[in-house]
């Protein structure tokens, strides 16, 4: 247990010195659309965000709201009808819009790398565990000799908490978190600057969930490599992240370091996301929230949380809010608070 | 004591897997001796949880009469239902009605809402006229908190997940049912809008009398609405009791280890130890005449591997935990 404190503190320390911590990732006004016959849908409306060296970034949201089109969008891997309308995504400093197919092939796995969303889907049925891994090592680094990968699989698979006898079995063999775990494998067998975690706890039982979880967190902190977390598990994301995007209709509300995340939410759609969270502590009333999103086609003018949110004004459904810092380390977008010349953040709705 | 609404004894189902060419039929325990009472009066949620393939969906369709028990019974309002009539059987879809977990699954994409309402209002031919069905269909989507001339004419691609699932409760409602069994309601559906759904269930308890059989693996909301939990591992009980004196201090080793691995939503609360899981076929092979948790357990001894454990009473309310660790003269012993 010792151990394990420890670790924490050290996640924490790390946390405190994001100041001078590398930016690894930037996107910017990414916008991604899907095509449809009634018009576009704007899945991802232009967002911002930036990954450092070695955190992990939460990004949560509603389905439909445009997590995992991001996440996708990053990857360069959106299908037809989608397409990636504007923006920049930079990663290390170099800009990875606009390179063909074949450059930036060399940087998925490599730099980049994905964890799916429902491993039982994601591995390919009629090839072994260790043919799939080895697939990705010989595509990028070209052919070697059999007991050099071979050995580098089993050190993957102890690094993942894998027996080594998985190693020749088929995908169909495996359990559900066994699986997670390959693909796992399989996301940091190139060593990545970047992993992108998709949803890829949802599909397990608590217990399950928990340790590749905790696996995932493992590697994390031996390869140091920096990661984005999707999900809806908050309760997840308390466990796993230090900071958090919410996400609603395409864009991001908020991104807060995740203890102010959970302590003082400050757009009002965390507020309800944070509230609808059922507790195992204490028994309380249930927070019931109504109201439906807007048609992703033809987004409001203003703000696009008008519809749902309680504390609607006039200038929501007229001017956009932007992201502004309220305070260090959280950035909202919401017409709720001003900033006085004095730099104080003020609720608009508790002073009039 | 009068008689309970549902009443299931010593039920025991077992699939029968594989038998394919060179392969030997397998035996697969989906529930063993599984027992439960839902009291006629007052309505409560009854809670079962579980991991995928404890049994808790099986244990559904066993109720809704999707399949049948190798042995056992299951006894409504003092019948039992393998040996109802044909009306009798017409009767019980009538008074048992069920809310499954795809919300977008259910409904016929070309159909307008209303077609899932006038189907069971033609079905259980619970209409004299026009006027008095569409006032039936008012009243139960009212109770759901929704308005009819908003979503009656929509089709379901038009209508959120919670709404959906709504509807479906709506639906179940509107035949006046004394048991919904509601298949992992919420899984589904998105955070923010759960609460809805989870609160038309405590609405449809209290008000019209309308007990629920709450099936799912969420500790949290389970902990939320429920007032019995019942908590399946591999098919039999580990532990049963009031939901919160069961969630608040578990006594069999793998609730325990369940209820520490519910991720808490605080970041100050964070996992302290690192579990390990036994081989899948270690777990799966469990002996079938001993503890079927033995291979995980951290308290086990040879006593466990002798016979299943029963239930034992490990606090008031009927709280009790399938563990040899609470057996009473094993109690002193250790």
């Amino acid at each position: 247990m010792s151990e394990a404190q420890t670790s924490h503190s050290n996640t924490t320390a790390k946390a405190k010195n994001w100041a001078d911590a590398k930016p690894v990732l930037k996107v910017d006004d990414l916008r991604i659309h899907y095509e449809t016959p009634k018009g576009a849908v704007i899945a991802v409306a232009g967002i911002s965000f930036t990954l450092y060296e070695g955190e992990t970034l939460g990004l949560v949201g509603e389905s439909g709201c445009g997590k995992s089109t991001t996440a996708y969008g990053i990857l360069q891997l959106i299908q037809p009808p989608g397409h990636i309308v504007g923006g920049e995504i930079g990663l290390e400093g170099k800009n990875l819009i606009g390179l063909s197919e074949r450059d930036f092939r060399r940087l998925r796995w490599t730099k980049l790398a994905l964890i799916p969303q429902g491993a039982m889907n994601s591995l390919n049925p009629t090839m072994k565990v260790h043919e799939q891994i080895a697939d990705v090592i010989v595509t990028h680094e070209g052919r070697q000799s059999k007991e050099k990968i071979k050995q580098r699989i089993l050190d993957l698979f102890k690094t993942v908490g894998l027996p080594a006898r998985i190693y020749d079995m088929f995908p169909h063999e495996l359990s559900g978190g066994m699986k997670q775990r390959v693909c796992i494998a399989m996301g940091i067998c190139l060593n990545p600057t970047v992993v992108i975690a998709d949803e890829s706890t949802s599909a397990l039982d608590v217990v399950v969930q928990r340790v590749v979880a905790q696996t995932l967190l493992k590697v994390k902190e031996l390869l140091g490599v920096s990661m984005i977390m999707i999900g809806h598990d908050m309760g997840l994301m308390a466990q796993m992240v230090d900071r958090i995007a919410v996400m609603y209709a395409g864009k991001i509300v908020e991104i807060a370091s995740v203890h102010s995340l959970f302590k003082e939410p400050m757009h009002p759609y965390s507020q309800v996301l944070i509230d609808s969270i059922p507790s195992l502590k204490e028994k309380k009333p249930l927070k019931i929230t109504e109201g439906i999103t807007h048609d992703p086609r033809n987004p409001p003018p203003g703000c696009i949380f008008q519809l749902r949110c309680p504390h609607v004004m006039d200038v929501c459904r007229s001017k956009e809010p932007v992201m502004r810092e309220l305070k260090p380390r959280q950035e909202v977008a919401c017409h709720l608070y001003e900033v006085d010349a004095k730099g104080e953040v003020k609720n608009v709705a508790a002073s009039a | 004591m009068s008689q309970p609404l549902l009443d299931i004894r010593n039920a025991t189902k077992v699939y029968q897997v594989g038998g394919g060419i060179g392969s030997k039929k397998k035996e697969v325990v989906a529930l063993q001796n599984f027992n439960l009472t839902i009291a006629d009066k007052p309505a409560t949620i009854t809670t079962i949880a579980g991991e995928s393939g404890s049994g808790k969906t099986t244990l559904a369709n066993l109720v809704l009469g999707f399949t049948h028990l190798s042995s056992g019974n299951i006894v409504f309002q003092g019948k039992d239902i393998s040996d109802m009539t044909h009306s009798e059987i017409l009767d019980y879809r009538q008074n048992v009605q069920a809310v499954f977990q795809d919300p977008f699954g259910v409904y016929n994409p070309f159909y307008r809402v209303e077609h899932v309402f006038d189907l069971v209002i033609k079905n259980f031919k619970l209409h004299k006229n026009d006027s008095e069905a569409r006032d039936r269909i008012e009243a139960g989507l009212n109770a759901v908190g929704l308005r009819g001339e908003d979503i009656l004419r929509k089709y379901p691609h038009q209508l959120s997940g919670g709404q959906r699932q709504r509807i479906m409760m709506a639906r179940a409602y509107l035949i006046k049912p004394k048991l919904i069994v509601a298949d992992e309601p919420v899984s589904m559906v998105d955070a923010s809008l759960r609460a809805a759904i989870l609160d038309v269930m405590l609405k449809l308890r209290d008000e019209e009398n309308i007990s629920f059989l709450y099936i799912t693996h969420d500790l949290s909301t389970a902990y939320q609405v429920g007032d019995q939990i019942y908590i399946l591992y591999q098919g039999s009980i580990a532990e049963r009791g009031p939901t919160t004196s069961v969630i608040d201090k578990p006594h069999h080793p793998y609730v325990q280890l369940l209820v520490d691995s519910v991720p808490q939503p605080d970041p100050d609360d964070k996992w302290e130890t690192d579990i390990e899981l036994p081989d899948e076929e270690v777990m799966r092979a469990a002996d079938a005449k001993g503890c079927r948790f033995y291979p995980r357990c951290p308290n086990r001894w040879d006593h466990c591997l002798t016979a299943a454990p029963p239930l034992f009473e490990v606090a008031e309310n009927k709280h009790e935990a399938s563990c040899y660790l609470y057996e009473p003269k094993v109690a002193v012993k250790r």
